[in-house]
């Protein structure tokens, strides 16, 4: 068993030298670019509702629909694999990005009928986001709470 | 007695059985890289006109072995057994395909190992006078591997460098106790070696051991030596596990660099975007039936041994944290008895 281990470790070294460096610096930058878009758009939007009369929490429902519209219609033609190709976080983080998570499984698993694919695969990748999500902000609420 | 066992895990053929034809078939992608010229056919819609892409994989299946039997003017009447394996849970495309053909069906599994494997067994059955004509097929299909062991398709990921793209594409070959070759001589079994890899992003790794092994048995076995071969070349490998196995082998003092290539790196150009390169139950197998066979046939390789790795991995391992097994079976393919 020990001399496994140490055949295991000399492997792994072995292999390691071989892995491609990810372009960290490269996607980390363009991450910055199309994420600062995103977010750049859902500006535009918060803005304009705003200087039509909106208070800026009114406005910030709007802005999540549309944006999340924009993410699953993007995801829907087939274009937001692409972006998050070379986006990275860029897309995956801002609210796009959790509507892209729902719309893609939902639209692969339509062929497995609309309540055993559709309905119970759609939050295969978004579910752990709200599960951890909500039980996050229930901790941090008491805490909150307590030291208030 | 086993009369035909050389050294430990080597069969070597009495009267070796005979590649007479073979059928490709192949995805959109894989017919814009490099050895799109010597597949049978090539799809312009992965879907192949089909509701779903596991049909459409299932279609290509049957096709390729249309194809096979078209080009040896044989019907599937004539054929004694039709060897079959996919990468899908419960090897769907191969039995769903076989339900068509009313034809005795042994079905396989060892992932992208598959070809190998089938074309060792299709071999044993002919060489043992059980059969005559025995017709091997593997396929796989990008989008059916994919939502199965990853991503849904439209998801917005970054794969990383050392990811394999799944080859769209199903081969076939047709194997007969008489007819002038390539002749199958030799076959290696290989064991499942493990050594604690569980990057499921990174098979070439997982599979690069389990090939080395194969590899130093089968010339162990044999006796062979690497001037006894023009070409060795590995089934999906993929750049990151080529260079590995190559370190492997060069510690045992087998140095294959000059004769040395991968299916799985053949199939695709470099701009295609597919990282460290193809991968599937039908990468060698396309390569194998497509372009590597009519080079035999040519002259231009008289003797190959072909080494199809599979990664015996399962979503359901991956995410228990289990390390990667994997196997490699080689096949000694040769122009000339």
């Amino acid at each position: 068993m020990e001399k496994d281990v140490k055949k295991q470790q000399e492997y792994k070294d072995i292999a390691q030298k071989y892995e491609p460096k990810p372009t960290l610096i490269k996607n980390i930058i363009w991450a910055f670019v199309v994420g600062g878009l995103i977010c750049d758009i859902g500006q535009f939007f918060l803005n304009l509702f705003v200087s039509r009369g909106m208070s800026l929490e009114q406005a910030s429902t709007p802005v999540a629909i549309i944006m999340v519209f924009l993410g699953s219609f993007l995801t829907g033609i087939g274009i937001y694999d692409d972006i998050g190709r070379f986006a990275g976080a860029g897309s995956v983080v801002p609210i796009t990005g959790f509507a892209n998570s729902i719309v893609a499984p939902a639209m692969e698993f339509k062929r497995e009928g609309f309540v055993f694919g559709v309905a119970s695969r759609m939050f295969n990748i978004a579910g752990p986001v709200i599960v951890y999500g909500v039980g996050t902000s229930i901790i941090v609420g008491l805490v909150y709470y307590f030291l208030k | 007695m086993a009369q035909k066992k050389m050294g430990s895990q080597t069969v070597k053929f009495v009267n070796p059985p005979s590649i007479i034809s073979s059928g490709t078939i192949v995805g959109p992608k894989e017919g814009q890289g490099p050895l799109k010229d010597y597949f049978d056919m090539i799809l312009t819609d992965d879907t192949y006109g089909e509701k779903s892409w596991e049909k459409a994989e299932c279609k290509m299946f049957q096709d390729s072995v249309n194809l096979a039997l078209k080009k040896a003017s044989l019907n599937i009447n004539n054929i004694d057994y039709l060897i079959g394996g996919d990468l899908l849970n419960q090897i769907i495309t191969s039995s769903f395909a076989a339900r068509q053909f009313n034809v005795a069906t042994f079905g396989l599994y060892g992932a992208c190992s598959t070809m190998a494997e089938g074309l060792s067994i299709g071999s044993m059955v002919i060489d043992g006078g059980f059969a005559d004509y025995v017709i091997v097929t593997t396929s796989s299909h990008f989008s059916t591997a994919e939502r199965q062991y990853r991503f849904p398709l439209e998801q917005g990921v970054q794969r990383p460098f050392t990811a394999q793209w799944t080859v769209t594409g199903s081969g076939s070959s047709l194997l007969s106790s008489t007819g002038s070759g390539p002749y199958i001589t030799h076959v290696t079994t290989g064991k499942v070696v493990d050594l604690g890899m569980k990057d499921a992003n990174n098979m070439g790794a997982a599979m690069a051991p389990a090939a080395a092994d194969t590899i130093i048995t089968h010339f162990n076995d044999t006796g062979f030596t690497i001037n006894d071969y023009d070409l060795i070349i590995t089934g999906d490998m993929a750049r990151v596990g080529k260079s590995i196995l190559m370190e492997l082998l060069n510690k045992e003092g087998l140095n294959i660099e000059d004769k040395y290539k991968d299916c799985g790196i053949e199939i695709y150009d470099e701009s295609q975007d597919v990282h460290s390169g193809g991968s599937g139950a039908g990468c060698s197998a396309v390569v194998l039936n497509g372009w590597l066979l009519s080079q035999i046939k040519n002259g231009t390789y008289n003797r190959v041994l072909f080494i199809a790795t599979g990664a015996l991995l399962s979503p359901t391992s991956t995410q228990q944290g289990e390390s990667i097994p994997g196997i490699a079976h080689a096949v000694t393919i040769s122009r000339y008895t």
